[in-house]
């Protein structure tokens, strides 16, 4: 299967959020927006869901205390317990530093690693940049006409009457 | 804050988000410039200077040291901790300025947090040289080996720092990174050939959409409420080096937040140092303005108002504690034989910083200047006043003993410093140095504002910001 993808460049937020407004409107689906910052407010009006890299952040964490916790118990409780000045064994106070620690790294290494593999922001990948403007001062809408019944002319209207510079449109395979 | 307006013009001059792009990256894409390469060649000279230092002491051994049976920490773990806690401001700046939204972090946190990278380097290398024996230094990992396996003694302070400042470093290094990725991005996106390669490898395919945006900026959010308390944990743990021990001048309750708030006011110290040379070098001006640097000295004198306050409570605690032998490490400490070493830091760390109290001191540069590299001193004595004195006179008379430093020691010190400016003006070079992708987020929400409440927006910064506006009037000029 296929779809047409249209794209459309603003030159500004207000002028990317007017068309993202008169798109949804017409019943077009919106595929992504891209711009050189975060424009707040548009992930409800493009329904893009909340990120669930809080989850993984909590997973991380438990999972470093865990970790952390008993492997510092088992390495002098169990497997070579060695008397230092008479401590306990399992000298838990002393142990919760590095248990902090490791909480931190396993749940701030989730979050970073969890936005890379999510977005897939790795070495080697390409992205989707179709016009280089807009990582510096130019905003993109990218929409499709899956279930809207809307004109050639009149997506040239629409496109038009919001003010974008440059258009363009490709079909795209999806599986 | 009387105006919420004030901080949020965070740039100076009515910019585009062309203007800002062109701003930010033309640097990066021009030669270096004479300044910079006399800059470089100092810095690698500096860091030959201790490449050779190093080699020298790993070779013949620590006994090119000053130490003596007495004194066995003194120059190197002054060095060590003065670095870490040089380390501080940068992560405080992203992460605690970041949760507290203050906006005009956004100029100065991308500089200031390759500056925390780069202090924690310089740090680590002094505990690498103490070992004697750098090429074990994996012995300080748990790590199966055929030696049992004889696991780390987990209740050492010394052991708590490898994992403290290995996750510290992690943590900031790859924070730092995330949000460089847009900006590489857009320097790709500038860029052609070969410079269009290697950059398109280091931004990951980054397009700006704005799902990624979205976690990007959760990521942000996540790794500022992690860092934060990462952060005060590191130099607390550093503080219990000293802490744990029961040596009279070190064994006080009160280190941890002395330690913290002492690595903070240093790290401030040097953002405000770096960041004023690298504004005239790197012409900067309307990104770090006179309001960012009000900012920082503001943070400074209230840091080195409650570094005075620690130092006073350790007297007091020794003084109450009724205990001789803290009485007298303290006495010791200012009349002893290096009692000008505690002139030098009180007098570099309390007095001067109380100067940043008036407006005319906070906006002439020089004096700021200066008072930044003298706040840098006096940090790094307070290390040494309370490493070596503590140790130089213990319990035991016949066993005392004091500490001069030799120039080995003292060329590994220049070499560090050699290092850290090596690596800073490199990140200078190389890398955008202010968050351009930032500053158009804050520029569109102040246009935003604008909107809503034009005049309060636009009067906002004028009064406190004389040069500024006379930079616009050059340049337009």
């Amino acid at each position: 299967m296929s779809r047409r993808v249209h794209l459309a460049l603003f030159t500004s937020e207000a002028k990317l959020l007017a068309a993202l407004h008169s798109c949804r409107d017409k019943g077009l689906t919106i595929l992504d927006v891209r711009s050189p910052y975060p424009i707040h407010g548009v992930d409800e009006l493009a329904g893009i869901p909340r990120s669930r890299l809080p989850n993984a952040c909590l997973i991380g964490g438990v999972v470093g205390l865990s970790l952390a916790l008993w492997f510092q118990y088992w390495t002098s409780s169990i497997d070579w317990p060695i008397d230092v000045g008479g401590k306990p064994w399992n000298s838990l106070p002393a142990f919760a530093p590095v248990a902090f620690e490791l909480t931190i790294l396993f749940a701030g290494l989730s979050v970073i690693f969890g936005l890379l593999f999510r977005s897939k922001l790795l070495p080697g990948c390409r992205g989707r940049i179709s016009d280089p403007r807009v990582t510096d001062d130019c905003f993109e809408l990218a929409v499709t006409r899956a279930n809207a019944a809307l004109s050639d002319a009149a997506m040239a209207d629409l496109w038009r009457d919001s003010g974008a510079i440059d258009t363009s449109e490709f079909v795209e395979d999806i599986r | 804050m009387d105006d919420p307006h004030a901080f949020e013009r965070v740039i100076d001059g009515d910019k585009t988000l062309t203007q800002v792009t062109h701003d930010v990256f033309s640097p990066l894409e021009r030669r270096g410039t004479g300044r910079w390469w006399a800059g470089f060649l100092l810095a690698v000279s500096a860091l030959l200077l201790g490449l050779i230092a190093v080699a020298y002491q790993v070779q013949t051994g620590i006994g090119t040291w000053g130490l003596n049976r007495t004194v066995g920490w003194a120059f190197d773990i002054t060095n060590f901790v003065f670095w870490v806690g040089i380390g501080h401001a940068g992560t405080l700046i992203s992460a605690v300025l970041l949760l507290f939204r203050q906006k005009w972090r956004t100029s100065i946190n991308r500089a200031a947090e390759a500056m925390t990278i780069f202090a924690v380097m310089c740090a680590g290398v002094f505990p690498l040289i103490h070992m004697g024996r750098p090429w074990l230094a994996h012995w300080v990992f748990p790590y199966p080996n055929p030696r049992g396996p004889l696991w780390v003694n987990w209740r050492s302070p010394l052991l708590w720092d490898v994992f403290a400042i290995g996750t510290y470093f992690t943590i900031s290094a790859l924070f730092w990174y995330v949000g460089l990725i847009p900006d590489l991005a857009t320097a790709r996106d500038r860029a052609n050939g070969m410079r269009k390669r290697i950059l398109a490898f280091f931004s990951l395919g980054w397009d700006g959409s704005a799902r990624t945006w979205s976690r990007h900026e959760t990521a942000c959010i996540l790794l500022a409420a992690l860092a934060t308390p990462l952060v005060v944990s590191v130099h607390s743990v550093v503080s219990t080096d000293f802490a744990t021990a029961v040596i009279p001048g070190w064994h006080a309750t009160l280190f941890p937040p002395y330690f913290v708030i002492g690595a903070v006011f240093s790290g401030f110290a040097m953002v405000l140092t770096l960041m004023l040379v690298a504004r005239k070098v790197m012409h900067f001006e309307d990104y770090i303005t006179q309001r960012h640097i009000g900012a920082i000295c503001k943070v400074l004198v209230f840091t080195g108002t409650i570094v005075g306050l620690a130092y006073l409570t350790e007297f007091f605690t020794a003084w109450y504690s009724a205990s001789p032998y803290e009485r007298f490490v303290m006495l010791n400490r200012v009349i002893g034989p290096t009692g000008w070493a505690f002139g030098i830091m009180f007098s570099c760390n309390v007095v001067v910083p109380q100067l940043l109290w008036f407006r005319r001191v906070r906006n002439s540069l020089v004096t700021v200047f200066i008072l930044s590299l003298l706040v840098n001193v006096g940090m790094w004595f307070e290390r040494f006043v309370i490493i070596s004195t503590s140790l130089g006179r213990g319990f035991l008379p016949s066993a005392w003993a004091s500490y001069t430093p030799t120039l080995i020691e003292i060329a590994t010190l220049i070499g560090s410093f050699g290092l850290f400016f090596t690596l800073f003006l490199l990140f200078c070079r190389f890398v955008p140095m202010i968050a351009a992708a930032e500053i158009k987020t804050v520029i569109a929400r102040r246009h935003a504002n604008d909107d809503v409440a034009p005049e309060a927006a636009g009067a906002a910064a004028r009064p406190e910001a004389p040069e500024s506006s006379e930079t616009t009037e050059r340049r337009a000029a």
